[in-house]
């Protein structure tokens, strides 16, 4: 079982719905976010073109921030989950400065916080709320060993890439473009 | 005459400045969380889900809220049964919680009164603010008749008071929906086919294989069910055409960007109509069997070719022809979307009308992929005395003017609350609900004069928007989270009705709209109109006239209806549009009767003068209008707004990314603050872009204040359509002020 996402950038409005479902559901505080909306703009008018994506943690096979977590707060799931044990993280911060990302943050109580693909939601069969959230339906959650799941059938059908390759973390969010 | 009305600062009183209320508090911010759920090894506890639509902007889509065990609201999910959301709600929908729990939330009742020589407000019981306003209404009869109390109104609440009008003896009641946003469209698209395109309009989006959005830039108005349609019309490879002086996020996901030259849409328009007609690539079975006036059509647009619109537009010949054929290859799954806020240039009634008469040469109207046919389902009245008969009414305010305008326009109101010698209808008073007037209506000046002028003005909101500052009375109501409202009854694809009951008790001393309407009702002797004690004896009654109980819809939210008729027109049937003549009006002779152009022809207007730049303005996905300025969950990810500067522009000026500027404007009107400068290629060289909705000037709205710059201040010229009496409000310039302007201290 390997969890990953595929969201399709063709049909991303950049409303930023994911970041207050993901706010909501998982109680984050106002003023941080696990997952936010980057907007880049191309060329010069009137030939422009715009690439939005809704970006969060890539629970990377090869996460830096597993290796070098002095605890082991952060560690894998099921599915490649990547997550951080609030009890036992002590703040340090080291998986933030070796997150390629900046998918995580410190949380007011003192300990590093990010997202989570919604593990409760996931055990229980649902969608991460972002993905369940999201007017465009844009984004697509799935096991990648399953080859029935949608996320492996827009992989196969779609042009795709993922964020810093050259980081050699191997990320499992994808980008439809 | 009664005293002048002097701004008031609520938060100079001492009240309605203090922190979250209660556990919410800390809750709300983070400091505590209840379930350490990141370990993955436990699930939020939410208490119950409780049915609601959203009342943050007019879509209304329906959903849940979630409840925790201490009465707080954790979040907002869309009902999946509800055709205008698909149970997802949008970013305004789902941070709606915000609304709920935002810490500058009118608390209780405040009265005006005079102490010290200084205006301000006191706290007051509601028995107090009611009779008051009762007393005060029943004086206003007496002199000048009830017809003299006006309603302006916007949203759900509006309803309960327009009761209380009509009970009382007045119909002027008013919303800045008509003559300031959709009014053009609507009377548009009346005149061509007989009916307007509704709310939420009836465009078949998700099947249509090609969409032209003129100006309408879908995905940033965020109106759900549309968006996630065009998502849906993307994802099966539809063509989509955008004219817009900005690349708007739906021009980027548009095969053809039209980047026309603002103020030019109708010759764009036109010379599509004269290519569809004289390359003879229009939907002559349609057009034959539905319309008439096709002839007059064919003559009048005989020179409107593309080579004409170019110099016009700035858009080449070949992209007008080339953009021409796509809509004929798609017809008839083909929208020229007829757009919302259309309220530009004074002529925009006709524009709308060139949007309409390319519908009806594609064959849309009636067909899969175009406009398809709505159908709701009718709720009765819950019982009543019949309503008197006022002695005048709104349309007795035009003076003959604006003769095609079928709702009632905020400035005629506005206008006749300004006392002159023997005039004859005089408002005297108002309630304003739900709508912040001095940041929606343009022409400040004039909306001053006359509440200044007013013997009585109250206001019920939720927030201490701009407007409270005005009132004699401002009524704390409690948001859509804590109140029974309305059935919302749709007409769409599908007949829907949906329940919004509360999901907790209403925070502080707060009440719900039907309560404050029966209210002043009973005190003004109009008890027989409320038979209730509580209004969801209302809703009940009226769910089980049509087969349901209210326990059945606490359950489901939302009820689907099995259509009754065709959602598109049977070819083999005699369809009968709804004009006076059952056929699609290209010439109208309504307009001409009326004194105007019967078919719509290109005027040019005012263009900026050198180091000007038209304002235009829009919305952003997080926030609707005014109202969402300081929703903590959704001020997040949009703190303020910015202007948007086209590179070439900000080297002339020296302009820097995240730089501070004042705007002002082509009458000498400078912004109250000052916005961030955002420097980008996606907007033209002749003009500037702002979103609408901030630079709040109110204090107690302790987060918007201040930030970013409120665009309708900027808005001191409008173009009225002598159709309708829309307020066009796209022809003003603006240009920059790098150092602070010296000017004074503003209330």
């Amino acid at each position: 079982m390997r969890y990953a996402m595929a969201i399709d950038t063709r049909k991303c409005v950049g409303c930023s719905d994911c970041v207050i479902a993901c706010q909501t559901e998982n109680n984050v505080p106002l003023g941080f976010c696990r997952d936010w909306v980057v907007e880049v703009v191309d060329g010069t008018y009137p030939n422009v073109s715009i690439e939005l994506r809704s970006e969060r943690c890539n629970h990377c096979d090869n996460s830096p921030c597993v290796r070098c977590c002095p605890t082991g707060a952060s560690h894998f799931e099921e599915g490649g989950i990547v997550l951080v044990e609030h009890n036992k993280c002590i703040g340090c911060g080291a998986c933030i400065q070796a997150c390629p990302y900046d998918a995580r943050y410190s949380h007011p109580e003192g300990y590093v916080d990010k997202c989570t693909f919604c593990i409760h939601r996931v055990r229980e069969g649902k969608d991460p709320a972002c993905v369940s959230v999201c007017p465009t339906s844009c984004m697509y959650f799935g096991d990648l060993d399953d080859p029935n799941s949608k996320v492996v059938n827009m992989l196969k059908n779609r042009k795709f890439k993922s964020l810093a390759p050259e980081a050699g973390t191997k990320p499992q969010i994808f980008y439809l473009v | 005459m009664h005293t002048r009305r002097k701004f008031i600062k609520i938060s100079s009183l001492g009240i309605g400045v203090t922190a979250f209320a209660g556990g919410m508090a800390k809750w709300a911010i983070g400091s505590t969380s209840p379930t350490n759920i990141s370990t993955g090894s436990q699930s939020l506890a939410f208490g119950k889900k409780v049915a609601t639509y959203c009342e943050v902007c007019f879509w209304k889509c329906a959903g849940w809220a979630y409840v925790t065990p201490n009465n707080q609201i954790q979040k907002i999910i869309g009902n999946a049964d509800d055709p205008q959301c698909n149970g997802r709600l949008c970013p305004r929908g789902t941070g709606g919680v915000g609304m709920f729990s935002d810490p500058d939330r009118l608390k209780t009742p405040l009265m005006r009164v005079t102490k010290n020589g200084e205006q301000t407000y006191r706290e007051a019981s509601w028995d107090e603010a009611l009779d008051f306003i009762a007393k005060k209404m029943k004086e206003i009869a007496e002199k000048h008749g009830p017809e003299s109390m006006a309603l302006f109104n916007h949203g759900s609440s509006g309803k309960h008071f327009t009761q209380l009008l009509n009970a009382f003896g007045s119909n002027n009641v008013t919303a800045p929906s008509f003559a300031q946003c959709r009014g053009p469209r609507d009377t548009g698209f009346e005149l061509t086919f007989g009916e307007s395109v509704s709310s939420p309009e009836v465009t078949d989006i998700r099947d249509t294989r090609c969409m032209v959005l003129i100006g309408s830039h879908i995905g940033e108005n965020m109106h759900n069910g549309q968006v996630q349609e065009m998502s849906e019309a993307i994802d099966k490879g539809a063509v989509i055409i955008t004219v817009d002086p900005r690349l708007s996020t739906a021009a980027s996901k548009s095969k053809y960007w039209l980047p026309i030259k603002p103020s030019t849409d109708l010759a764009l328009l036109l010379s599509w109509i004269h290519v569809l007609i004289y390359d003879d690539i229009y939907n002559k079975e349609y057009v034959v069997k539905y319309a008439e006036g096709f002839n007059e059509l064919k003559e009048h647009v005989k020179d409107f070719t593309p080579e004409w619109a170019y110099g016009i537009t700035t858009i080449k010949p070949e992209q007008i022809r080339q953009t021409a054929r796509e809509m004929a290859n798609a017809a008839p799954a083909v929208i020229i979307h007829p757009g919302r806020h259309t309220t530009w240039y004074g002529d925009d009634v006709q524009r709308s009308r060139a949007i309409a008469i390319l519908n009806a040469l594609l064959g849309s109207w009636g067909n899969r992929g175009g406009i398809f046919l709505k159908e709701g389902i009718k709720i009765p009245e819950f019982p009543h005395p019949a309503y008197p008969n006022p002695a005048w009414s709104w349309q007795d305010t035009l003076n003959g003017r604006y003769p095609l305008a079928k709702e009632s326009i905020t400035n005629t109101i506005i206008e006749a609350s300004i006392p002159e010698e023997g005039k004859e209808h005089q408002i005297k008073g108002w309630i304003v609900s739900g709508t912040n007037l001095i940041v929606a209506i343009p022409l400040k000046e004039q909306l001053l004069k006359a509440m200044q002028s007013l013997e009585l003005l109250v206001v019920v909101d939720t927030m201490p928007m701009e407007i409270t500052g005005y009132a004699d009375v401002v009524l704390p109501e409690c948001t859509y989270l804590e109140r029974y409202d309305d059935l919302r009854a749709t007409a769409h694809r599908e007949p829907t009705l949906c329940l919004r009951m509360p999901a907790v008790e209403p925070l502080y001393e707060t009440k719900p709209a039907w309560w404050i309407s029966k209210q002043i009702g009973e005190r003004l002797g109009l008890g027989a109109y409320y038979n209730y004690t509580d209004f969801k004896e209302v809703i009940d009654w009226q769910l089980k006239q049509v087969g349901l109980t209210l326990a059945e819809m606490e359950r489901i939210g939302t009820k689907k209806f099995a259509r009754k008729t065709p959602v598109y027109i049977d070819p083999n049937s005699d369809y009968q549009f709804k004009t006076t003549s059952g056929k699609i009006h290209f010439y109208s002779k309504e307009l001409e009767e009326a004194g105007f152009d019967p078919m719509p022809k290109y005027t040019a207007h005012d263009q900026p003068e050198d180091g000007f730049y038209r304002l235009i303005y829009g919305r952003a996905p997080m926030h609707t209008f005014s109202r969402t300025a300081n929703n903590r969950n959704l001020v997040v990810l949009m703190p303020e707004n910015s202007v948007w500067v086209n590179p070439q522009v900000a080297e002339l000026w020296g302009l820097k990314k995240d730089q501070y500027v004042w705007l002002k404007n082509q009458d000498g009107i400078v912004s109250n603050f000052s916005v961030k400068v955002r420097v980008t290629e996606r907007i033209r060289w002749d003009s500037v872009y702002i979103v609408h909705g901030f630079g709040h000037h109110h204090k107690p709205l302790t987060y918007a204040f201040g930030r970013g710059v409120n665009d309708t201040e900027l808005i001191s010229k409008i173009s009225v359509d002598p159709i309708m009496g829309g307020t066009g409000m796209r022809g003003n310039f603006v240009t920059f002020v790098k150092d602070e302007p010296k000017k004074e201290a503003k209330s």
